[in-house]
Parts: C-alpha cells; structure tokens; sequence
C-alpha cells in the first residue's frame, strides 16, 4: 500500500513498522506467527565482536505501565550472527538493520566492518546507549564528544547508512543529536530505555540481579515522544522513532513528532502480533487523522 | 505450533492458600499440549504475560488445566477473571517432559509448592502408559497443600510440610532416602529444592523443570537464561526447557 511507503537513508520501506532491537531476537523465534514479509524492517538484536553471555538473572521485571530489562547484550557475536541469523532473516522481503554494540571504539569498527562482509544488511543502528553494560554502551551515549567519535569510526567502517542510537539518560539530548548528525550519522534512532530499579519488599533487594534495568513499555512514551519532537527541530537527518507504542494512534503521535518511521518492543511480549495489526489499522487511522500518507504526518506535530 | 487465542475460563476455584485452580476451554492446545510445557497468560493491564505450567490436560473435552500461587499483582489480577471470560492465552510453550519411561518401570515424582502442578500432568501420562508413578510433595503448611488426592490416585503419595502441620514433618530431601526403587525422577519446585534433590539423587537419571521472569515466552529476548557446563554456553528455560535434564544446565 503506497500511503505507507517510507524512504529513509538505505530503508525502502514498505510501512514504517518495525520491530525494535532487542525485543525480536532475530526473527526466527516469532517467525511461526508473524510474516516477516509483512514487516517494514527488522532491527537485529544488538551484535558485538565476541559471543557474549549477559548478566546473571533475574534480567526483567515488570514495572507499573512497563518493563525493566537487563540483558546485558547476549548475543553470538558478530561472525556467528552473519553466519547464521542474516541469510534467514534474508529470505524475506523486508529490510534488515544491524544493531552494533561495543566496550571500546575498536570493537565497534570491527563489528560495523564485519557486517561489509554481508550484502543483506541495509543499515546500521549503533547502539551507543544500553544502559546494561559495565563498559562502553552508555559512556559513549551521554558525552556528545565520545558519542561523535564512535560515530566518526563507525561511519568510516562501515558500507551502510549508520542510525545512531539515542540514550535518554541525558540532560540535553538535542546536543547528543547535533553531534552525532555532524560526526556524519545517517538518521538517528529514539530513545533507548531509561535506567530504572525495582525494589523487592520481602528480600529487601533490587529485583534485577544487574541492579538497574532500562525501562521500557507504555511508561517511557511520553519521554520518547518530548525528545523525538526537540530533536527534531534541531537536525536534518531523520529520525526512527521508539519508546512504549502500543497501537496505531501512538503511531500517528511519532509521526507528529517528527519520526519517519517507528519500531515496536516491549509490546511484542503481550502481543507477537503488534506489528502486523498495527500495520493493518494504519491506513484507516492516517485517514481519520485527516492525512493521506505516512510521510505528509512527519513533523506536523510542530507549532 | 503455537497458539495466540482468546480461551474461555470453564472454571476457577482456590484450592489452598492462596492457589487457584484455573480450567481452560482450547482445542488447539489440549490436543498439542505436552506435561511440563507451560502457557503464557495476558493479564489486563500488565506489561508482561504471565507463564503458568501445565496442570491436566483433558484432550476429549479440551480442557487445559493450570494451577498457579497468588503472589503479586498480575497474579491476583487474572484470579479476577470469570467463569465465560475469555482470556488471551499463548501456547502450548516450551519444551515437555520426555514420556519414553518402560512400562512396568517406576517414576519417582518431587515436587515442592507451586511445582508441583507440572508433575500430575506428567503422572497422568506416565500411569496411563503402565509406569508406576511414586510422588513425595512438599509444601509450606497444611494450609498450601492440594492436589494430594488426585496423586494418591496415581499412586504412593508422600506429603511433606514445613513445619509439620500435615503430612512428615521436614523437607522432601529427607523423604527421598526412604525411596530406593525408582528408575527415573522428575522435579519441580523452588531452586534450592531442585539443587538438594540433584544433589542427593545418584545413579538414577532425572529431568528438572524451572523457572524464572520471562519476558517474550518465544526464545527471543534472552531474559530467562540458564548456563550450561560448557564455557559461554547457555539455555532459554522458555525455549530449550522449561524441562532440562539434570546434567544438562548448572543450578
């Protein structure tokens, strides 16, 4: 359906559903209920050079309107998911965005370089901003000059549009934006989760073995949608929009903002098929909202 | 294969302190739905859906059975529900028990508190397949014992408690070395309890069922993993389990 097209940098996208890094895997394991074919992107779960194990359990719980997770980026390593994860994911029709983690500038090189060895990757998302890992991650996404860098390398490493990953555990995310966007980032994806905790009464304890957790779900939407729409205003390079969407109007809500196209996560946990429903509902809610296509609502949140 | 469906709740009644008994109407999942997998329960107005083992599974009438501790606000929020309420269910989940045991041979099952439900599905199977079936089942107190009837009924039944106010008075451990003759055991129940039996159980092979907070129930987030002996090396309890043999995984 065309009034759902979107065109981003590497993306041609035949809606601007996808589902978010993280909470997906990498496909396989929602294949046998959701068509993949129908989906505008995948973003891959995060890959980093090494196979890693993540942090101990409990890595989630439930909060009030959302979810904390500490995963703490397992994942096979980059080598293993080329090998084996992208060539299933490649047999669909739909795009496919890599998620490169790191602890060091170096590991991010190698993971983007790794990825050249693939040609069924579109882009990338560089995830400088999970808050679950001692090392890296977060460092790099809450210093604009640190986040700059890692993008610099990552774009001189890599064969594909770069989306940056935004953190929201920061107190000016447009300078994060403008750094990035001027170290040469592609687009820019938003938010990440926001570290929380969780306190157990009777053991006394946080809940998550790691402590702190990010924060995800319905919670954080109202965050997402203030950052998206700061942001905005201020880059040129566009913007995948994420954070707590649970229907086809909250949608609509990013698009206002100023996102060009929406992933989905923790919404998968209650319903693997979030995606394709709000895929189908989209039209008639874009209508009813008086536009005639994603790409005229982008921005039109703006005063 | 799996299934997402609104499933209608045949019945619901407490059972003991603070368990409920919940009968699900589903053909689709009685008629693929193995002792030890689990169903993952959406609970209005939770994030997260809720995984709940497998109690009975009646495949005439297609009537699913689960029994699960209230304990938190999901929990108490699903008890809320009502006979003719359709619940959205995801399921048959996970991997069951292995069902291969000789005929003739004996099955020891360990259960403590809410692990025991997964066990009498599994009892069923094994009896109705001609295995002698042997429980010992531990609960906290008189009050947290059920289900002790229906596995007096597959055979000889030991019950524990805590602090004695029925049934012997200790933990199923010290039942155990009264049982020689048994070819095979399963195990459920709190981790601790799963370790201790690992632990004092020689020679003979076992399957533990655990668990842990899921996130997507599917394989795909990694919430509930588990290490394995060898280096790096790791299980999805939702996924590979949530049945594992003893040795399989490191408690």
């Amino acid at each position: 359906m065309s009034m759902l097209r979107v065109q981003l940098p590497g993306l041609s996208l035949k809606n601007p559903l996808m589902p978010a890094s993280g909470c997906f895997g990498f496909g396989r394991e929602y294949s046998s209920f959701v068509d993949i074919n129908q989906l505008g992107a995948v973003m891959m779960k995060a890959a980093t050079g090494e196979q890693r194990f993540g942090n101990p359990t409990p890595r989630v719980a439930e909060t009030s309107s959302g979810m904390l997770n500490a995963i703490g980026l397992q994942n096979p390593g980059v080598e293993k998911i080329i090998e084996t994860e992208v060539p299933f994911l490649a047999a669909y029709d739909t795009s496919i965005i890599a998620n490169i983690a790191g602890s060091t500038i170096e590991e991010y090189e190698y993971v983007a370089k790794t990825f050249q060895q693939t040609k069924d990757i579109h882009a990338i998302e560089l995830n400088i901003s999970c808050p679950n890992v001692k090392e890296g991650g977060v460092q790099f996404g809450t210093d604009p000059s640190m986040a700059a860098e890692v993008t610099r390398r990552v774009k001189e490493a890599s064969n594909v549009p770069v989306y940056v990953k935004l953190s929201p555990n920061v107190t000016n995310i447009v300078a994060m934006a403008q750094a990035v966007e001027e170290a040469g980032a592609d687009g820019l994806s938003m938010i990440n989760t926001l570290t929380g905790m969780q306190i157990n009464l009777d053991q006394r304890r946080p809940i998550i073995a790691n402590q702190t957790g990010g924060l995800s779900g319905a919670a954080i939407k109202p965050v997402a949608i203030r950052m998206i729409y700061e942001v905005y205003k201020q880059v040129s390079i566009p913007i995948i929009g994420m954070g707590g969407i649970r229907t086809a109007e909250d949608v609509i809500e990013f698009l206002l903002a100023g996102a060009s196209a929406v992933a989905i996560g923790t919404e998968h946990f209650q319903n693997p098929l979030i995606c394709i429903d709000i895929i189908e509902q989209l039209p008639e809610v874009i209508q009813k909202y008086g536009f005639t296509n994603v790409e005229d609502i982008v921005g039109k949140g703006h005063i | 294969m799996r299934h997402i469906q609104r499933a209608p709740l045949y019945s619901k009644k407490r059972i003991a302190k603070d368990t409920v008994e919940m009968v699900i109407q589903s053909k689709e999942i009685a008629e693929q739905a193995r002792p030890g997998q689990f169903l993952h329960m959406h609970v209005p107005h939770h994030t997260l859906r809720r995984p709940i083992s497998i109690a009975h599974i009646d495949r005439e009438n297609h009537l699913i059975t689960i029994l699960y501790k209230e304990i938190g606000s999901g929990t108490r929020t699903l008890s809320q529900c009502t006979v003719g309420d359709e619940i959205n269910v995801l399921g048959p989940l996970g991997n069951g028990f292995p069902l291969e045991q000789q005929v003739g041979s004996t099955a020891l099952l360990i259960g403590g508190g809410i692990g025991v439900p997964p066990l009498y599905a599994l009892g069923t199977e094994l009896r109705d397949r001609g295995v002698n079936v042997i429980s010992v089942l531990g609960y906290q107190t008189k009050e947290s014992v059920f289900y002790e009837a229906q596995f007096k009924e597959l055979g000889e039944t030991i019950i524990v408690t805590d602090d004695g106010s029925y049934g012997e008075k200790g933990l199923v451990t010290d039942a155990l070395s009264l049982l020689k003759d048994f070819d095979h055991y399963y195990t459920c129940g709190p981790k601790p309890m799963i370790q201790a039996v690992v632990n004092s159980i020689d020679a003979v092979p076992g399957h533990i069922s655990l668990e842990e907070r899921m996130g997507c129930g599917l394989g795909a987030c990694f919430a509930c993993v588990i290490p394995t002996d060898d280096e790096k090396g790791y299980k999805k309890i939702c996924q590979d389990g949530p049945v594992f043999s003893q040795e399989e995984v490191v408690l």
